[in-house]
């Protein structure tokens, strides 16, 4: 029949598509080895390339492979080197001077001098130029020049942290240029003096690196070996996944356990979990407001600490890489130890019995506020149940329980904090205990003791004021350590891939296996 | 008929005005615009700064009129989150989106015209049986399990199609079929039901009795008649493309204006939001502006109505 002979035509033409699709397409490059190229695939897009105008993860990914600061830490062993600067030497409290390497280049050719340092540290100081993160930039004073290859960097206050910070997010950037184009055309033109020059950019979607050649020898970064990399943004987890299962992407990060541990089983594929920063912590309310008074009563801090079973929970939920906190800090922080502070067993009767001696036979109804790790917040939500304290959840958005904390109406949190990668205690503990917005415990003793941490530039008097101030807290138990979190990349078998805690991937120093 | 485009025409341009009305009021109703504007952690004098310098402190109507004269003039403000300026922004990504909307219609009809023509001429057949199916099954399976579907087979098993991004043609290949396979069932349905009617008209009796070939019957008398609704639906439908193609967008990484819309909602772009609900909106009733006219010009009976 003429309608069958249609249909029949028809499906011809189908048949005859999905075939030149599979002719024609040159099909997903398996061959990123073959043409020594990383691609590497991450969910969110920085607004803006140029470091100071985005704060995303892939943003700071991309800063340490196009761009460079003075001094770098070493991730194992912790010390600073130097990198763009030679040696430093603290002048005063609030001055340090840095001798510069000479002989660098920028990727257009620019000479790196003291030029470099003094425009680069006064635009970003300048409120008016709006960097994103203020917090990296308004320690600044100011930045003078001493000769051609010598800086001066002076901190409006005494500032002990002034070393990390000119070791991760402020890096230099070229003076001429930077001067011509400003953050705009950094964006849409990078350049820089890193390992990797960018030779193409397409906003939200990728970006294409190249090997710099050029790039100064002896430095600690070393030489980068592999020629290319592309960075794709591809916002969906499940998306990621595919593409490395069907080899379309060599590296991906962030990925869930479940999902890291199916992957692990794929033939192509590797899986590294490693630790990160960013820690997790629960705060408890105990100021004069506090919606459950009950938490004013150590006792009751107390049972809540031991009710929490965390050596079981990392684990089986939360996974490989991530350990037992005993103090509100990351270990590899300056001034961060649990020396000589309690650290509470896990004790669901010794919590029951706290409770009935604080006047709580009965067990005690609060709530808490949570916003990301569901299934650790309803681990330790069932812990507490266990021991009779009846917490009612609300998981909410990260700024609306940051908002709820600030006005007081939080009893208990399960919150993390990632402190921007800066290895000191000043972008941590004090945080929560300073007296500043965060702070629902207000203990004057402890305060002053963070202060004083902070502001002196002797690591000594450093390290003893906030040992003492971690054991304050520790005893009183005005908040609960947990654990560190882990992030799991997958990654193609090929690459010889290492993971760090401060969650940077170093492609200037991986190789094919 | 020209009575008829220009009625039309003038009723459009109300529903224009009162959408944007309603775009304008509703980002308004969701939260302060100078708190969102001013970002985390602003204090009381930056917001009131804010306030003063983008003239939320003047009366609704005010800013409605001052808003709508610098929207139709091409000036959609800067985008608070990008830091740039949000016309060039929304229209780069405008053009990615609209290639997908087509396609997918594109890819909608080429499915649901046979299928439809299948159903109706073998109608109470299992032929038609299989067409319904098909038709539910494409309704009931949620566009993103769809899309996942996809890449597991065509990407990870056959190695036919890359997974995601947007450089070749390759690569609008799925998310053509994830979005336009959701589309073709309610075509397909409504040309079953018109050609069914259509195949039962005198004319097409008097067509048969001539003796013309069936294919002529049926394409070139009967499909002519009955793809009259087809047309008005398309135009709807092509809307509710482009405004659906958040999810597709999102899981095959083409940089889209779907994509655009949920990143503004989710870093308070409070500029950005506004004129996508209203670029999208106005788009919708430009198309089914388009559709009425067209189904007039096919159908002289509507220009009367």
């Amino acid at each position: 029949m003429e309608a069958l002979s249609s249909a029949r035509a028809g499906l011809k033409i189908v048949a005859g598509t999905l075939l030149a699709a599979a002719l024609g397409s040159t099909g997903p490059a398996l061959a990123s080895k073959k043409d020594d190229t990383i691609r590497f695939a991450y969910d969110q897009a920085p607004e803006n390339i140029d470091p100071f105008f985005n704060n995303v993860r892939s943003g700071v990914i991309i800063g340490a492979q196009v761009w460079d600061t003075l001094v770098v830490r070493d991730p194992k062993t912790s010390e600073y080197k130097g990198n763009l600067a030679t040696s430093w030497k603290q002048i005063d409290d609030k001055t340090i001077e840095f001798d510069l390497r000479q002989g660098v280049k920028f990727h257009n050719g620019e000479q790196f001098d003291a030029d470099s340092v003094v425009y680069t540290l006064n635009f970003v100081a300048d409120p008016a130029n709006k960097v994103t993160t203020q917090a990296n930039v308004n320690w600044i004073g100011k930045a003078t020049k001493v000769d051609k290859y010598k800086v001066r960097v002076t901190t409006k206050q005494v500032f002990p942290a002034a070393i990390e910070y000119l070791a991760g997010p402020v890096v230099m950037h070229p003076a001429r240029y930077y001067a011509e184009v400003g953050p705009k055309g950094m964006s849409a033109k990078p350049v820089g003096s890193g390992p990797y020059k960018v030779t193409s950019y397409v906003q939200g979607k990728s970006l294409s690196l190249e090997r710099n050649a050029d790039y100064f020898k002896g430095g600690p970064k070393g030489t980068p070996k592999i020629s290319k990399l592309e960075i794709r943004f591809i916002p969906d987890r499940q998306t990621q996944m595919a593409e490395m299962l069907s080899g379309g992407a060599d590296l991906i990060m962030h990925v869930p356990k479940d999902q890291a541990d199916q992957a692990g089983k794929v033939p192509h594929l590797q899986v590294v979990s490693g630790e990160t920063m960013r820690i997790v912590f629960m705060q408890l309310n105990s100021t004069d407001n506090t919606p459950t008074p009950a938490l004013k009563d150590v006792r009751v801090r107390k049972a809540i600490t031991h009710a929490i079973d965390r050596e079981s929970i990392v684990k089986n939920i939360v996974g490989a890489g991530s350990r037992v906190l005993h103090t509100q800090c990351f270990p590899s922080q300056f001034g961060c130890t649990d020396e000589g502070a309690t650290r509470y067993k896990y004790d669901p009767a010794l919590a029951k019995k706290l409770l009935a001696e604080a006047g709580f036979p009965n067990g005690l109804d609060t709530e808490i506020f949570a916003y990301r790790e569901r299934n650790q917040t309803e681990a330790i939500i069932s812990n507490l149940q266990a021991a009779g304290i009846r917490a009612k959840l609300t998981f909410s958005q990260y700024a609306a329980m940051r908002d709820s904390i600030r006005a007081g109406k939080a009893s208990l949190t399960h919150q993390t904090w990632g402190s921007f990668s800066v290895n000191d205690v000043s972008a941590s503990t004090p945080v929560w205990f300073a007296f500043e917005a965060d702070d629902i415990t207000r203990d004057p003793k402890v305060r002053d003791l963070l202060i004083k941490g902070n502001n002196s530039v002797d690591p000594n008097v450093r390290k003893d004021a906030y040992r003492e101030a971690h054991k304050l807290i520790a005893d009183n138990a005005y908040s609960v350590p947990l654990w560190s979190l882990p992030v799991y990349y997958v990654a193609t078998r090929d690459l010889n891939f290492e993971a760090y805690p401060d969650e940077m991937v170093r492609f200037w120093e991986m190789t094919w296996k | 008929m020209f009575a008829y485009i220009l009625k039309r025409l003038g009723l459009a341009i109300l529903v224009a005005l009162a959408v944007s009305m309603i775009a304008f009021l509703l980002l308004r109703l969701s939260g302060d615009p100078a708190i969102a504007l001013a970002g985390e952690g602003a204090r009381q004098a930056d917001i009131e700064l804010i306030r003063k310098t983008y003239g939320f402190d003047r009366p609704l109507p005010v800013q409605y009129v001052e808003w709508l004269g610098k929207t139709v003039r091409g000036d959609f403000g800067e985008s608070v989150y990008f830091r740039s300026p949000a016309a060039p922004l929304i229209f780069s990504k405008l053009q990615t989106t609209m290639m997908l909307g087509v396609f997918a219609l594109a890819f909608a009809l080429f499915i649901s015209v046979p299928l439809g023509v299948a159903a109706a001429v073998y109608r109470n057949s299992w032929i038609d049986r299989l067409c319904l199916a098909l038709a539910v099954v494409g309704q009931a399976l949620p566009n993103f399990f769809f899309a996942l579907l996809l890449i597991m087979i065509f990407s990870i098993w056959l190695r036919w199609l890359p997974v995601s991004g947007s450089g070749t043609w390759q690569h609008f290949v799925m998310p053509t079929i994830a979005l336009g396979y959701y589309a073709a069932p309610a075509f397909m349905r409504l040309i079953r039901a018109g050609m069914i009617e259509v195949l039962e008209a005198d004319y097409i009796r008097t067509a048969r009795a001539k003796g013309l070939p069936a294919t002529q019957v049926i394409f070139k008398h009967a499909l002519r008649n009955a793809v009259v609704p087809v047309v008005a639906l398309a135009a709807v439908q092509l809307g509710f493309l482009l405004g659906g193609s958040v999810v597709v967008e999102t899981i095959f990484a083409l940089d889209g204006l779907g994509y655009l819309a949920y990143q503004s909602i989710t870093f308070k772009d409070f500029p950005v939001m506004q004129n996508i609900v209203l670029l999208l909106s106005v788009t919708y009733v430009v198309l089914t502006l388009a559709s009425d006219i067209a189904n007039a010009w096919l159908d002289p009976r509507i220009r009367v109505a």
